[in-house]
């Protein structure tokens, strides 16, 4: 998968967590969470999806590598298959 | 000492077939059927009530995905209620504010989808969702009012089988005249067409519809009935002690002057007329009525061949001898909306203080002759002159009965 491909598969998710967001000036660089309603529970979501979706299992240590999308894609682009 | 009356100051609800008092009460004067069939997990077809209301009237996308039927429910009859109220989230004293909700059941929707869920997954529990507890947790409807509104005050909701939109609207009462708060939103919620489970156990049980129309389905009292027509509906009411409502200058619908719960004792199932009728008595008591002062009698009548039966001989012992009663029931036009049944068919009963109609009961062609008793308006609507009072009786599994007694303001 791409690194343009990852991020669309996060944004896939975070669209159906958080479907009241607009997603579409999003900034790679900043926080998720300084830019969309985010909270504890919704990430849970993320990395649950994560599991669904791609069979990527997200350590708890590792949660703070998703903190911004590029850190996502960064983090998520070698698992994705 | 008299305990303060009690004012119903709002309505807000949503029934299989219309949204709000005044639909819900021109359905009901129509002799509409709002049953209609759905796809259910195992069963397939099966004949239901759903609510057609818009989610998404008071309440976020992301809200609505985290919570569950029920708590959508509870938000679009809570906001409904207070509006039809007059009042607003800005001027009522929030942590004043109590939230009441009966249930039949709560969990068994969420559990069931979590179920499947992790089955697509060799039943993995690292597939289950985090969001299962705060789902399941009997409080839900209630707290995701309560967290929807930000209302500080109490709310938990009331187990209390069929019989708990009744018992929601007991609470409140009991609330109120306390001065535990000076405002309460309480009626009865379900969301039970959701669950496969509940269709299967009254299947099992032999209690459950399987009319292949759904229109003619459900039909309380008719010879011809064979079983429950399972809905999800709600049915939330804005309550104030009466001083308070006069005070404010509010429109009050109606008073709850009288209402009283107690158990059979006797069977998990199978109703106890002798209890029941005790209920009612119990109820006209606190009322200060006697059973002709009642005009309207507004029987739960799920549609079973025997809780029909059994229904019908506590109403004889209570009311055979009255010529003033009028009686009906309401599940033939929308089902059986379980937690919600006793609050949404009394609201059905509620606009007769001022339109004088006794409503029908529907699909009763044929009447079962066990369930024969005067005053039954059978068919159509029936003019009366002067309708003060209204009782309505709604009982449960594991023979829970509350009934409730209003009267005009």
């Amino acid at each position: 998968m791409t690194a343009e491909e990852t991020r669309q598969a996060v944004i896939d998710i975070i669209t159906d967590i958080a479907p009241d967001e607009d997603l579409a000036s999003l900034s790679d660089d900043k926080p998720l969470r300084d830019q969309i309603d985010l909270d504890s529970m919704d990430f849970l979501d993320i990395v649950m999806e994560l599991r669904k979706r791609h069979s990527i299992e997200v350590p708890e240590a590792d949660y703070p590598e998703l903190n911004t999308m590029a850190g996502c894609v960064k983090y998520l682009q070698p698992k994705m298959t | 000492m008299t305990p303060t009356p009690i004012a119903i100051t709002g309505v807000g609800l949503t029934a299989p077939g219309s949204n709000g008092l005044q639909d819900f009460r021109q359905q009901l004067l129509d002799g509409r059927s709002g049953v209609s069939e759905i796809e259910t997990r195992h069963m397939g077809r099966v004949n239901a009530g759903v609510c057609d209301f818009d989610e998404l009237a008071y309440q976020k996308r992301k809200a609505r995905r985290r919570g569950t039927r029920a708590g959508s429910i509870a938000i679009f009859c809570g906001h409904e209620c207070l509006k039809d109220a007059g009042l607003n989230l800005e001027e009522i004293n929030r942590e004043r504010t109590g939230i009441y909700l009966g249930i039949t059941e709560h969990g068994n929707v969420e559990t069931e989808n979590e179920i499947a869920n992790i089955a697509q997954f060799d039943n993995d529990v690292k597939y289950w969702t985090h969001h299962h507890n705060p789902r399941t947790v009997a409080n839900n409807p209630a707290g995701e009012l309560s967290l929807n509104m930000g209302i500080t005050g109490p709310h938990y909701t009331i187990g209390a089988a069929c019989a708990a939109g009744n018992a929601g609207l007991i609470q409140a009462v009991q609330m109120l005249q306390l001065g535990e708060v000076d405002l309460a939103l309480a009626g009865g919620i379900s969301e039970s067409i959701q669950t496969f489970g509940i269709f299967a156990a009254f299947k099992a049980q032999g209690a459950l519809d399987e009319n292949q129309n759904p229109k003619l389905a459900s039909r309380p009292l008719d010879k011809n009935r064979s079983g429950i027509v399972v809905s999800e509906g709600g049915c939330i009411y804005t309550l104030e002690r009466l001083d308070d409502a006069k005070a404010r200058g509010a429109k009050i619908h109606g008073l709850i002057s009288g209402y009283a719960m107690n158990s059979d004792a006797t069977d998990f199932v199978l109703a106890n007329p002798v209890q029941q009728a005790r209920c009612i008595q119990m109820a006209l008591d606190k009322a200060d009525l006697k059973a002709n002062d009642i005009d309207i009698v507004n029987a739960h009548a799920t549609a079973t061949p025997m809780g029909d039966i059994q229904e019908i001989k506590a109403l004889r012992a209570v009311f055979g001898e009255c010529d003033n009663v009028s009686i009906n029931a309401t599940k033939g036009f929308i089902g059986h909306c379980m937690g919600a049944a006793g609050a949404l068919e009394l609201a059905g009963n509620l606009p007769a203080f001022e339109d004088g109609v006794v409503h029908g009961c529907g699909n009763l062609e044929d009447l079962d002759p066990e369930c024969e008793i005067p005053g039954l308006v059978a068919k159509g609507n029936l003019p009366k002159q002067k309708i003060r009072n209204i009782l309505n009786n709604s009982f449960g599994m594991l023979g829970i009965n509350s009934v409730v007694i209003l009267t005009k303001a």
